[in-house]
């Protein structure tokens, strides 16, 4: 049977220490038995390295921050798609996700498809409305609270019930772990700088985190979901090494997830398991995560599947993986001529 | 209690607990002791089964078969029966 012809625009190409999906979502595309693709890359920076990674991305095109609007970036997609037909485009930074679910009517009146969680799926799951999020959905979450000046995280300590040590979250990316309220008052100062406000305030659980990556199809079936713990974890708390996980309480608690919110695209659940086998939600990000090539290797295409349902395809549910799969990230010297460089830099094409 | 069904134990003496990813190392003497307890030997078999192949009475075993049968718990390889 031949493959069938597909054009996938991917950003999340900085494949960088804290690294986006991007090119672990193109592997999964590429080793499909179906689809031939032609991959178009989104590119924020010069210096991502997707770009220069020969075999994985086709064509890359710079595009606009999604800070600069809606209408910059819908301009530029369109210039993109009268050169490359795009099918599905596949954003994959949290950033970015909104103006995407946004666009997407616009997306799909000229041919383009995508596939995302609705804007209120993706808005009530936002770390500053956990703890409603735990009530309407029937999920344990710890107790957290956005705040938008440091004294506010003081009364929670001194009014509401809260004690130290603390989560303190930005609304995007990055989470410390406060011990104190001097180290709260330097987290809270750090993030709020560079994600702005509000910044989340969450009870510290004790115990193990595991994650989970999921495909949910929006009509509240999982798709695929597969569990691992991180082994190794870097100093921006990125999984260095990973392993896939035989818990059947994860998946369940996954699943539940996607039938009680009619979750549509990708997922990633970050979950810690206490001590007494408790499995606490604290956070869900709405996207493949960078470790989703994990999941390819045990058995779960998730990225293939993403692409089919997109286009409206039936996909089956996978009931397995391969348990005690392990990824092991490294980091790699490119070496690349200046020309390439230069081409991305002043004509936002390579 | 008896040994977690679920792990997965090498003859290098590798074992794996697929529900947590945690993995351990065990010497042959370890490896043993955890194959009989999996085969649901008892206190006494085990302890027979030792001193038949290592020079060491049974109450010097003993002592060390509680120590490690306290570890196995205290890392949850262990499950209560059915």
């Amino acid at each position: 049977m031949s493959k069938q012809k597909v054009t996938v625009a991917i950003s999340g190409l900085n494949n960088v220490d804290s690294p986006g999906p991007g090119i672990p979502v193109i592997r999964g595309i590429r080793e499909s038995a179906d689809i031939e693709s032609r991959i178009v890359g989104l590119a924020y920076e010069n210096l991502e390295p997707g770009p220069y990674m020969a075999g994985y991305v086709d064509k890359t095109y710079k595009v606009p921050y999604p800070s600069e609007g809606v209408e910059p970036l819908m301009e530029r997609i369109r210039y993109i798609h009268e050169r490359e037909q795009i099918d599905v485009l596949i954003p994959n930074f949290d950033s970015e996700i909104f103006v995407f679910i946004k666009l997407a009517d616009k997306l799909r009146e000229i041919g383009i498809h995508t596939f995302l969680p609705a804007m209120r799926q993706f808005e009530e799951r936002h770390k500053s409305n956990l703890p409603q999020y735990g009530r309407k959905y029937d999920i344990r979450v710890p107790d957290s609270r956005p705040v938008t000046s440091f004294e506010e995280i003081e009364d929670l300590v001194r009014r509401d019930g809260f004690s130290w040590p603390l989560m303190i979250k930005g609304k995007f990316y990055d989470a410390f772990l406060a011990r104190s309220a001097e180290q709260a008052r330097i987290y809270f100062n750090t993030i709020s700088a560079k994600w702005g406000l509000p910044v989340i305030v969450q009870e510290f659980v004790t115990g193990t985190e595991v994650n989970v990556v999921a495909l949910g199809d929006g009509n509240g079936r999982t798709i695929g979901a597969v569990a691992m713990r991180k082994q190794y974890i870097t100093d921006k708390g990125k999984a260095w090494g990973g392993i896939t996980l035989d818990d059947p309480s994860m998946l369940d608690f996954t699943r539940h997830v996607m039938s009680a919110t009619n979750w549509r695209g990708g997922m990633e659940l970050e979950l810690i398991r206490t001590p007494k086998n408790e499995l606490y939600l604290i956070e869900i990000n709405p996207r493949l995560p960078a470790w989703v090539y994990l999941a390819v290797a045990a058995g779960q295409n998730l990225p293939e599947a993403l692409v089919k349902l997109a286009l409206g395809q039936e996909v089956p549910e996978w009931t397995r993986y391969d348990v005690g799969k392990i990824f092991i990230r490294y980091s790699y010297d490119m070496i690349c001529d200046l020309d390439a460089f230069r081409k991305l830099s002043t004509t936002g094409e390579l | 209690m008896k040994i977690k069904k679920s792990l997965a134990i090498s003859e290098t003496g590798f074992v794996f607990d697929p529900s947590t990813g945690d993995s351990y190392t065990l010497n042959p003497v370890g490896l043993e002791i955890l194959q009989l307890l999996r085969e649901r030997k008892s206190r006494e078999q085990i302890t027979e089964a030792v001193m038949q192949s290592y020079d060491v009475d049974a109450m010097t075993f003993e002592r060390y078969y509680f120590d490690f049968l306290g570890m196995l718990k205290q890392m949850q390889l262990m499950e209560h029966d059915e």
